[in-house]
């Protein structure tokens, strides 16, 4: 089971998507597991066969817990294994000869893995995690047939009044439902980095008003599916600005910095019906504007109604947040532990602009840092935020 | 395409950003973003949704058209019927 998030303890299960026997490469999706943070795909990080399943759909098992054994590709027993057809051939596994014979049939009654998934809502898993509803006894009324909030709702509804009525004990039960699984996740990961992280905090106003003519021009001539967005081009300005401050990409583990292996921005998502998840877009600084625009719509639709990948969670090095839309002028953030610093970006408002003597008025934006004191200093902070006010400058360079 | 037809095909793609959404209670000539809760991500996402149903590009300078239900209905059956 792995870590999905410094304060995970356990994950549940849901639903493989492999059989004993069959041949996986890096990156495929394995299983689903349900998390505090809602349904995460579980991508195998090696390439090989998948020997035996070891634990059940449904067990809820803590982090760390071997979920599946896998033989390299060219292993001994391995060939025997992949030759009858593995895709096809439910093979009566010999891998696994612990386990209790109803693997099989169960395996074998098995549709395509991907068609099983019951579709849901985010709000609704969690919803119905708190509520104790088990998600394949609903019927979804959403787009798609999803499950939606109020279907949970309407299928926890008996046990409602059951809670209510013994009016000799009030105290309880409110408290825990309102609390739930994702909100204590940030509760643990906030009150952590509070705890444990030096923050310091920079702030720069950034002239907007060359990325802003730059991108009306831009999308003027772009039809809608390939448009471009604003944080795009502040997402590459990140990445390119961390060329000239390493120290803020990365992980403070044991006590010294841990240099991320990429640069994999953790984009802040709020979620409709409350919580937040800040999953990664990879190697930001090699991607075209064209490809980042792509995974950020995706990532953002994802994160807000389908799924996300395990590698999305885990695998950030930095968090940028964005509360612009919600006519906040800045924000200082809290740093997503391990991770060691925090951009915050505010609206963008006309402002009155003072530039070679003259004022006028410009669209304005205000970048912010949170950076953790034991990674790096201000200096190394403020080389940055000047970096990312130069690198919006000339947009068409992004 | 008629209105009727307009409507539901942008009620779908409203469904695709915000499945919570209760599609049915919305307010017509109140702001989509508001009741949503979307941001800009969502609404180009919901752009290009409707680009996909009804084949209508629209250019960013129409985005506060549709900025409710009903005007989404009025520009998108007025951009249906011109060539």
């Amino acid at each position: 089971m792995p870590s999905l998030g410094s304060d995970m303890q356990a994950g549940t299960l849901v639903a493989w998507h492999v059989r004993p026997g069959q041949p996986v490469k890096r990156g495929d999706i394995v299983a689903d597991v349900e998390t505090e943070k809602g349904l995460i795909e579980v991508e195998i990080f090696e390439s090989g066969v998948i020997d035996a399943l070891l634990v059940d759909e449904g067990e809820k098992v803590p982090v760390g817990t071997v979920l599946a054994t896998l033989r390299p590709a060219v292993g001994v027993g391995a060939p025997a294994a992949a030759a009858p057809g593995p895709r096809l051939a439910p093979a009566p596994k010999p891998a696994a000869p612990s386990r209790p014979e109803t693997r099989a049939p169960e395996a074998i009654r098995r549709p395509p893995a991907p068609a099983r998934r019951l579709r849901a809502t985010p709000l609704a898993r969690r919803l119905a995690a708190a509520r104790g509803v088990d998600l394949s006894t609903i019927t979804g009324t959403g787009t798609g047939g999803a499950i939606t909030k109020a279907d949970v709702e309407r299928a926890a509804a008996p046990v409602v009044p059951a809670a209510v009525a013994p009016a000799a004990a009030p105290a309880v039960p409110v408290p825990k439902e309102a609390l739930g699984p994702m909100r204590r996740a940030i509760a643990a990961a906030m009150a952590r980095s509070k705890r444990e992280i030096p923050h310091y905090y920079l702030a720069i106003d950034i002239d907007m008003s060359r990325a802003l003519a730059w991108l009306e021009a831009e999308n003027a001539r772009r039809p809608v599916t390939t448009r471009l967005l604003p944080s795009v081009l502040l997402l590459r300005a990140v990445a390119r600005a961390l060329r000239e401050a390493p120290e803020l990409n990365g992980f403070w583990v044991d006590g010294a910095l841990r240099p991320g292996p990429g640069v994999h921005i953790g984009m802040a998502i709020s979620l409709r019906g409350g919580g937040l998840v800040a999953p990664a877009l990879h190697d930001v600084d090699r991607k075209t504007v064209d490809e980042l625009r792509a995974d950020m719509l995706d990532l953002v639709k994802r994160a807000r109604s389908g799924v996300l990948r395990s590698s999305e969670i885990a695998d950030a090095t930095i968090t940028v947040t964005s509360l612009g839309e919600q006519g906040v002028d800045e924000l200082f953030g809290i740093i997503y532990p391990p991770q060691v610093a925090l951009v915050g970006f505010g609206r963008m408002r006309e402002r009155p602009w003072a530039a070679e003597g003259m004022v006028g008025a410009r669209p304005v934006m205000t970048a912010t840092l949170s950076a953790d004191h034991r990674a790096s200093d201000g200096h190394r902070g403020a080389r940055f935020l000047a970096a990312l006010a130069r690198m919006l400058q000339e947009p068409e360079k992004l | 395409m008629t209105r009727d037809e307009i409507r539901s095909l942008v009620r779908s793609a409203l469904g695709e950003i915000a499945p919570e959404a209760d599609l049915e209670g919305l307010d017509p000539a109140a702001s989509l973003r508001d009741q949503l809760d979307i941001d800009s991500v969502d609404f180009l996402n919901f752009a290009i949704g409707l680009h996909s149903r009804l084949g209508i590009d629209i250019p960013e300078a129409d985005y506060p058209r549709l900025s409710t239900l009903d005007g989404c209905v009025a520009y998108l059956t007025s951009r249906s019927k011109s060539p």
